[in-house]
């Protein structure tokens, strides 16, 4: 059996390919397109149809010491809860890691061949790939398959030489540099807690806190979000996963039930 | 557009390319081109052919730059050339725009290299008949770098070499005479290097130095004239203080 390596393919797959000779920029691909009275309009309506709701809550966030990385880990299709144990903290390399929101699949793939193209950028420039560069990298991919039914909304965060780094890259081909980011349902829970509590300057412990507390407050609110905050932090020296909580735990630490006084105690009524 | 099938470069009984044997014989009696690596610095001389009295010699540039921080000069057939610094200055743009930071100089020439091997292997095509000399800096350290491309595709780094008509000569000089050194220590070298094998003076030499602060710089002809005459004082210096002292004459 032939080995094949068509999943290393970066851009979508190009009909009538042109002369391998006569390099540059590869074309974009491109296909029939149905007829309609309103072409927009119909593309419109494809794509809310396909659309999987980002059901999920990812942060991450650079501060004083590095990248700190933390998700929820709950996975829905619709109504019903398919998963409450998904890692949605992908790790490419020892020294970054990718968030998983929107189509499970999808990012998964993605990522694992985000972490193949920054494997062979090491070896080919004996040097290792920066952030900017990785991230790049995925939303030049995702941009190609734009239109095509990706469901990508991801966090590339690593530290690299020029410091730590952190961006937005989803498949719409959007690509945003940032300190601080939230994506899926759960976000705006997620980024009033983290917008409130955040400052530069926090020791690893207080960062890890403050986006644990952030996650928990998201799967309270959102149906979406739910069963295990991790918490990952990035630093010079790679990635290292910092803690894993069941949020209905996290709840009552939070919010432990205090006993509360009882003015009349029901018996049971003697036998009548 | 329907590719040609046959292959023209095809290897011989006894393991030769001869087509890229041959593109290294064109390279043989291209013009003669030179490369110096100082700690700081990085040189190449041209040696230019006399221009034609009406020919415009601004747009007859033999060291052209790829980026800001890469230049090359080749020896060898002047159109292919063309072609491969065109694709080589695409690519470092490429780079550029697909992460976000500039190629190193290593980067370009393995793409430069790659490219000269394709058309080893590839139908309908011959290979491109030079070699360039690849100069720049390393955008993250710093470090200058001196590259050698072939048309069989190999490359190799290199503290000082030289390509085109009487390498050999040039090279032979350069290893007899290479030593660390910086600034215009390291522009001299290029320079007398090339004096080896080329008619003395700035007419006949085009020469640009490549620093880390400023880039490519091309050396005026007045410049290239003024180092030449220090050159050849200092030869003229070291010829007199070899020559033993003319015999005092006899007292009778």
């Amino acid at each position: 059996m032939k080995f094949d390596t068509s999943g290393l393919e970066s851009a979508a797959p190009v009909w009538g390919a042109p002369s391998e000779l006569v390099d540059g920029f590869s074309a974009a691909p491109s296909f029939e397109v149905p007829n309609t009275t309103d072409f927009d309009g119909f593309q419109k309506e494809a794509i809310q149809m396909v659309k999987p709701a980002k059901g999920t809550t990812t942060l991450a966030f650079i501060f004083k010491e590095g990248v700190i990385v933390a998700a929820d880990s709950r996975a829905s299709m619709g109504g019903y809860i398919s998963s409450q144990s998904v890692k949605k903290i992908i790790e490419i390399n020892p020294y970054m890691l990718g968030t998983m929101a929107g189509g499970a699949a999808d990012c998964q793939f993605w990522h694992r061949n985000l972490g193949i193209k920054c494997r062979l950028h090491e070896l080919a420039n004996k040097r290792r790939i920066s952030v900017t560069g990785a991230s790049k990298l995925l939303a030049n991919i995702l941009y190609s398959y734009r239109g095509m039914g990706l469901s990508v909304g991801t966090m590339i965060a690593g530290w690299d030489e020029t410091g730590p780094g952190l961006y937005y890259v989803d498949s719409e081909g959007g690509r945003l540099k940032g300190m601080r980011f939230s994506v899926g349902s759960g976000s705006p829970y997620a980024y009033g807690v983290l917008d409130n509590g955040y400052r530069y300057d926090m020791s690893v412990e207080e960062a890890a806190e403050l986006a644990r507390r952030a996650i928990y407050h998201a799967t309270f609110r959102d149906g979406a979000s739910g069963g295990v905050a991790s918490v990952y932090f990035v630093g010079p020296s790679g990635w290292k996963k910092l803690s894993g909580d069941d949020v209905g735990e996290l709840h009552y630490q939070y919010y432990p039930v205090m006993p509360s006084t009882v003015e009349q105690e029901m018996v049971e009524a003697a036998g009548a | 557009m329907a590719r040609y099938d046959r292959a023209i470069t095809v290897f011989s009984p006894d393991g030769h390319l001869f087509q890229v044997e041959y593109a290294l014989e064109a390279v043989r009696k291209g013009n003669a081109a030179v490369g110096v690596r100082g700690t700081d610095i990085v040189v190449l001389g041209v040696e230019k052919k006399s221009a034609a009295k009406l020919q415009d010699s601004r747009s007859v540039r033999k060291i052209v730059s790829l980026d800001d921080h890469v230049a090359l000069a080749c020896a060898g057939l002047k159109a292919d050339a063309r072609v491969l610094i065109n694709r080589a200055r695409i690519e470092c743009q490429s780079h550029r725009l697909t992460v976000e930071d500039p190629v190193t100089v290593e980067y370009i020439t393995r793409y430069i290299a790659g490219l000269q091997q394709k058309y080893t292997q590839s139908g309908g095509v011959r290979p491109f008949g030079l070699s360039t000399l690849i100069i720049g800096f390393d955008p993250y350290t710093g470090v200058p770098s001196l590259y050698q491309t072939d048309p069989s595709g190999t490359f190799s780094a290199w503290k000082a070499n030289a390509t085109g008509r009487n390498s050999n000569s040039m090279r032979e000089f350069l290893e007899k005479n290479y030593k660390e050194s910086s600034g215009q220590e390291t522009v001299k070298l290029a320079i007398r290097a090339l004096l080896e094998v080329v008619e003395s003076g700035g007419k006949n030499i085009e020469v640009a130095v490549m620093t880390k602060e400023h880039g490519l710089r091309q050396l005026e002809e007045a410049e290239i004239d003024a180092i030449v005459a220090e050159i050849e004082s200092e030869k003229a210096a070291a010829e007199a203080a070899k020559k033993p002292p003319a015999p005092a004459p006899k007292e009778t």
